[in-house]
């Protein structure tokens, strides 16, 4: 156990270094996620539909968008110069590269999330007060568990020549599950109504994370070898 | 061969799609053993080797590398070091950084007076800090050396391992293969030019579609090897 959590630490510090160097992942989604937002304020017909009834699918919508492009960035760079190889080759388990994928991923969609929350409170005129940081708690919950299986998704695709296309189309329709139940708990946590309305919903992102990061670490041997 | 064997592989099997790659080898090498492996292109050499390594997982047949099952054990891989025809190293970190990365993996304890010894005989002292993007495919050969050999492993797999080196590089090369052979390791070498290795050799195995054709101890004169290797190759 302490050696995969050890190499997984590796990994993870690994791929967060090669990001600090280069920031293609935190760029290229940043920029994304301000210009879905941008999107959303400009194609909204003027006075037909109010922007705080539009605000929480907009940033759930963002999140997941921006999320995808994260996790497409995760693979791809191991593919150069078949590095990934060389982790395969180490005397771990299959399962610390997936924590230490699944680690960073998680950390990168976080801050990219982190950047468009401000941005989103500004652009769609929400209110401050403490319930949004019960909305930025529920994003974060749900980057938990979308980047497990992002991260899984992520791993099989990037073998295919058309990993970039593939990506969305398998992981979006897992996406469903999280999205409508943080969209549902934003929109009440907005509404200021009382915490047994979110609860709900609170449980059934925790036990999505559950779910899926144990589901996506045991298949994640099986994706990985050849 | 009375000694155990550092590999030993027994019945391996590999297809890809329709594409028979092995058809039932049996392989082994004991400490201080040098392979060559020989044979065409497509003669599964490479899937071989990978399949030794643990990168690839045979559909028949088992590998024991150092006594435990590389396939089922990843304890096992500690005991290996693997060159490809890929560097497997980050363009974005430098040779330091990608050494200390692997040696993060491997556990190794006291890793960077290692990673500097192996930058060292990489000949990549001066370079150590410089990302490794701007490398040339010698470079990336000889990072990809130091990086296989970092935790002094028994077993060497090294897969056409002369690609990009010029000759200086190459006659360190041969020199280390020497040392290692000297000091117990079992290596096995995949090359399409038995000149390169064939005084360091051991032993010579010859593979032609998937099947050993020719498993013997150095044949001592290669001009007349060359001849046999034409027979086999064309029988």
């Amino acid at each position: 156990m302490r050696t995969v959590l050890r190499a997984a630490l590796a990994i993870a510090a690994k791929d967060l270094r090669i990001e600090t160097r280069n920031r293609t992942a935190m760029l290229t989604a940043g920029a994304f996620a301000i210009l879905v937002q941008l999107v959303f304020v400009f194609a909204r017909p003027p006075g037909e539909v109010s922007l705080s009834l539009l605000a929480p699918s907009v940033l759930w919508i963002t999140f997941a968008l921006a999320g995808l492009v994260v996790l497409n960035r995760a693979f791809l760079l191991e593919r150069e110069q078949a590095a990934i190889e060389g982790i395969l080759l180490a005397p771990v388990s299959r399962m610390a590269l997936f924590w230490g994928k699944w680690l960073a991923n998680a950390v990168l969609v976080v801050a990219v999330l982190t950047l468009a929350f401000p941005l989103w409170l500004l652009f769609f005129n929400v209110a401050p007060s403490t319930s949004l940081l019960g909305v930025y708690g529920l994003a974060v919950l749900a980057a938990l568990g979308f980047t497990g299986a992002g991260t899984l998704f992520a791993a099989m695709t990037a073998r295919t020549r058309y990993a970039e296309l593939l990506l969305p189309v398998l992981l979006l329709p897992f996406l469903i599950p999280p999205i409508f139940a943080g969209a549902s708990g934003s929109i009440r946590l907005l509404q200021e109504r009382p915490f047994d309305e979110v609860a709900g919903w609170l449980r059934i992102l925790v036990m999505y994370d559950v779910a899926f990061l144990a589901t996506a670490s045991l298949l994640f041997p099986f994706v990985v070898d050849e | 061969m009375t000694a155990d064997p550092l590999i030993e592989a027994t019945g391996l099997v590999r297809r890809f799609g329709m594409v028979r790659a092995l058809a039932g080898v049996d392989f082994r090498a004991t400490a201080g053993e040098m392979v060559l492996l020989l044979g065409p292109n497509g003669a599964g050499k490479t899937t071989l080797l990978r399949i030794l390594a643990g990168l690839v997982r045979p559909l028949r047949g088992t590998v024991r590398i150092a006594g435990a099952d590389v396939h089922r054990d990843p304890g096992a891989r500690a005991a290996l070091g693997f060159v490809s025809h890929h560097a497997m190293v980050y363009d974005d970190l430098t040779p330091r950084e990608n050494l200390r990365f692997h040696a993060a993996l491997h556990g190794l304890d006291a890793a960077e007076r290692e990673i500097d010894r192996a930058l060292a005989a990489a000949g990549l002292s001066a370079r150590a800090d410089a990302p490794a993007r701007g490398f040339s495919r010698g470079m990336l050969q000889r990072l990809s050396l130091a990086r296989a050999a970092l935790h002094d492993p028994v077993v060497l797999l090294l897969d056409e391992p002369f690609t990009g080196l010029d000759p200086l590089a190459a006659g360190e090369l041969r020199g280390r293969i020497g040392d290692w052979r000297a000091r117990d390791r079992a290596i096995v070498a995949v090359t399409h030019d038995p000149a390169e290795l064939w005084e360091l050799a051991s032993r010579v195995v010859v593979l032609r579609g998937g099947t050993v054709v020719h498993d013997s101890p150095h044949p001592g004169d290669l001009q007349a090897f060359r001849t046999t290797l034409s027979g086999l190759l064309a029988a």
